[in-house]
C-alpha cells in the first residue's frame, strides 16, 4: 500500500515534467509524419501496395517499429539515466533515505515508474497512429506481412500485442538504464551511456563479422515485432525476444540493487 | 540519562583521506548537542554516517539505541533530519515536496497527510508561500521548508546539520526558538553548526571537532569552567605590580605597561587594593573569563571560519 503511495507521487513526478511531456509530444510527431506522407501519396498514381494497405492498426504499428530505432530508446534512456542520478545530483537523494523510504523499495518504485514510462510511451505512439489512421484512411483490413487480409479487429488485435511486446522490449532497456542510473550523479551521463549502448547495438546489427553477438542484444529483437503482423503469428523469435529482454531486467536490477544498497550516498 | 546517539571510533575514509577519524559521541537523551567545528572538520560526514547514508570505515555507532547502518528502517522514521543543506524538487511547490517526502515514509499514516503537511509548513511560517514553486524560493525559504520536513512528524531525536545558514537574525531566533521548544517537547537535538554564537545560546552539550577528531565533549558548563579567567592591568610600574601580585600569589607577567595574570582564588577587589595600597598607579584593570569562542580556538587551533 505505501509503495502505491509513493509509485504515484513518483509517476505525478515523472509525467509532470515538461521535459517528459516534450519528449511524450515528439514520439507522436512520427506517425503524424507519417499518416500525411502516406495520405499525400495515395492520391497520387503509384501509390502503390503500400498505399492500399493503410488502415489505423497499419499506420500505428509502422510508427512503433521506426520509433524503436532511436525515439523510443532515446525517451526511455532519459527517464531510466535521470530516475537515480537526478535524485542524487539534485540532493533530493539523502532526503529520500533519511525518511527512510528504503533503498531497496525506493529503487523498485523506480523501476515501476521507468517501466509505466516505457508502456506509457509505446501506448501513445499506438493509440495516436490508430486515431489517425483511422481518420486518414478508415477501418478497411489490413494487408499482414503474409499478405493475406487482416480484418480491422485481427489487426487491432495485433496492435495491442505489438506495444505489449515493444513495451516489455523497451522496459528491458530501461533496466539497463537504471543500473546506469546508480554508478554516477551526472543524470546526462547515464542517458548518455545509455544511449551508446542503444547506438552500439544497432552498429553491431550492420557488421556480418559480429553476428554471434546480435542475438544477445535487445535491438536485434526490436524488429521481430513485425512477426506478429504475419499470418498466423510467427512466434519463434517473439518469444526469444520476450526471454532475453527478461534476463536483461533481472541482470540489470539485480546489479542496480547490488550496487544502490551498498553505495555512500555522498551528494 | 541513555544517550541518543552514540559512537565508538567512528571513522570514514575516502581513498588516503581520513574525514572522520575515532569518533566517540555521546550524545544524552533530552539534551541540546552542540556539533561543533571549523567548515571541512567532518561534522557532516559523522552525521551521515548516523543516518546510514554512508558506511563506516571503521567504528561503530548507534541512534536511539539501534545500530545504524542495519536499523535504518526501524530507526529514522523516529528522526528528523536536516542534511548539508535543503534539496528539493525545483520544479515542485513546496507543499508538494513535503507530500512527496511524506509519500515515501512507509510509516506515515496517508489519512493525516494533508493535515501533517500544513502543521509543518504553518510551524516554520511556510504557509503562504507553501503553493510556490521550490526553485522560486530564497535559500532562508528553503532552509524553512527542510525544517518542516523534518517535522512530518513528531520526532524522538532531531539531526540539524548547520540549521540557521541563510537565515537572516530574525529566522535565526525563529530557529532558536523552534529548537528550544521541541527540546521542551522532549526530543533530542543535535545541531551542528560552525557558529559558535548559535550554540552557545541553544545547547546544553557541546562537542568540538577538529580535523575529522572529536577533540572536546561534554556539558557546556564543563567546558566553560575550562575558560579560566585573566586578570589584566595597565600601569607604568609594570615591574612593582608584578611584585605585588606575586605576593598575593599571582603568577603574573609584565610585557611594557600591561601585566597580565592568574587570578586564581584572590578577588580582583583584593588585588586592586593590595596594587593602590602599595603605590602602584593603576590605570586600567580587567579580571574576566575569555569567551566561549577562544576556547574553542584554542580546542581546534584556528579560526571558526578556516577548513584544515
Amino acid at each position: 500500500m505505501s509503495a502505491l503511495r509513493l509509485l504515484g507521487s513518483e509517476l505525478r513526478l515523472v509525467f509532470g515534467r515538461r521535459r517528459n511531456q516534450f519528449g511524450l509530444a515528439v514520439l507522436t510527431v512520427v506517425p503524424i509524419l507519417m499518416g500525411i506522407a502516406l495520405k499525400v501519396q495515395r492520391g497520387r498514381p503509384g501509390g502503390g501496395l503500400v498505399g492500399a494497405a493503410t488502415n489505423g492498426p497499419f499506420l500505428a504499428i509502422a510508427s512503433l517499429t521506426l520509433e524503436t530505432t532511436i525515439f523510443l530508446p532515446l525517451a526511455i534512456s532519459m527517464v531510466a539515466g535521470d530516475s537515480i542520478a537526478g535524485e542524487s545530483q539534485q540532493g533530493t537523494l539523502r532526503y529520500l533515505l533519511t525518511v527512510p523510504a528504503g533503498r531497496t523499495r525506493l529503487l523498485a518504485v523506480k523501476y515501476a515508474s521507468i517501466v509505466v514510462g516505457a508502456f506509457a510511451a509505446v501506448l501513445l505512439v499506438a493509440v495516436v497512429g490508430v486515431v489517425l489512421g483511422v481518420a486518414l484512411f478508415g477501418a478497411d483490413p489490413m494487408t499482414s506481412m503474409s499478405g493475406t487480409p487482416l480484418p480491422f479487429a485481427a489487426a487491432l488485435g495485433r496492435t495491442v500485442l505489438v506495444v505489449g511486446y515493444l513495451g516489455v522490449g523497451v522496459a528491458a532497456l530501461g533496466a539497463v538504464g537504471l543500473f546506469v542510473s546508480t554508478l554516477t550523479e551526472q543524470p546526462l551521463a547515464a542517458t548518455i551511456a545509455t544511449m551508446v549502448v542503444v547506438a552500439l547495438s544497432w552498429i553491431a546489427e550492420g557488421v556480418t563479422q559480429l553476428a554471434w553477438l546480435q542475438p544477445w542484444l535487445l535491438t536485434h529483437w526490436f524488429l521481430n515485432a513485425v512477426d506478429l503482423v504475419r499470418d498466423p503469428i510467427l512466434t519463434t523469435n517473439v518469444v526469444r525476444g520476450l526471454q532475453l529482454d527478461a534476463a536483461y531486467i533481472v541482470v540489470f536490477v539485480l546489479a542496480a540493487w547490488a550496487r544502490f544498497t551498498t553505495r555512500d550516498v555522498t551528494s | 540519562m541513555t544517550a541518543a546517539v552514540a559512537s565508538a571510533g567512528l571513522t570514514k575514509r575516502f581513498g588516503r583521506l581520513t574525514a572522520v577519524d575515532g569518533v566517540d559521541l555521546d550524545v544524552p537523551a533530552g539534551s541540546v548537542y552542540g556539533f561543533l567545528g571549523p567548515n571541512g572538520s567532518g561534522k557532516t560526514t559523522t552525521i551521515r554516517m548516523l543516518l546510514g547514508l554512508i558506511r563506516p570505515s571503521a567504528g561503530t555507532c548507534e541512534l536511539l539505541g539501534n545500530p545504524m547502518p542495519d536499523a535504518v528502517l526501524a530507526t529514522l522514521p523516529r528522526v528528523g533530519a536536516l542534511v548539508e543543506g535543503p534539496a528539493f524538487q525545483p520544479y515542485l511547490s513546496g507543499r508538494a515536496n513535503l507530500h512527496r517526502l511524506d509519500a515515501a515514509d512507509r510509516t506515515a499514516e496517508a489519512r493525516s497527510s494533508v493535515a501533517r503537511v500544513d502543521a509543518a509548513l504553518d510551524r516554520v511560517g511556510l504557509t503562504a508561500a507553501a503553493s510556490k514553486k521550490y526553485r522560486a524560493y530564497s535559500l532562508g525559504m528553503r532552509q524553512r521548508l527542510a525544517i518542516a520536513a523534518a517535522l512530518l512528524r513528531p520526532r524522538d531525536l532531531l539531526v540539524l546539520d548547520e540549521p540557521t545558514n541563510g537565515l537572516d537574525p530574525q529566522g535565526t531566533r525563529e530557529v532558536r526558538h523552534l529548537v528550544s521548544s521541541l527540546a521542551a517537547d522532549g526530543a533530542t537535538v543535535l545541531v551542528s553548526s560552525h557558529l559558535l554564537s548559535e550554540v552557545e545560546q541553544l545547547c546544553t552539550h557541546v562537542g568540538v571537532m577538529s580535523r575529522g577528531r572529536l577533540v572536546s565533549q561534554g556539558p557546556l558548563a564543563e567546558l566553560r569552567a575550562k575558560a579560566r579567567p585573566v586578570l589584566e592591568l595597565t600601569t607604568p610600574d609594570a615591574a612593582a605590580a608584578v611584585g605585588v601580585l606575586s605576593g598575593l600569589g599571582v603568577t603574573a607577567s609584565a610585557a611594557g605597561d600591561k601585566v597580565t595574570g592568574d587570578p586564581g582564588g584572590v578577588a580582583p577587589e583584593a588585588a586592586v587594593a593590595a596594587l593602590v595600597g602599595a603605590g602602584v598607579r593603576v590605570r586600567g584593570f580587567t579580571c574576566a573569563s575569555p569567551s566561549l569562542e577562544d576556547v574553542f580556538v584554542s580546542l581546534t587551533g584556528e579560526g571558526f571560519d578556516v577548513g584544515p
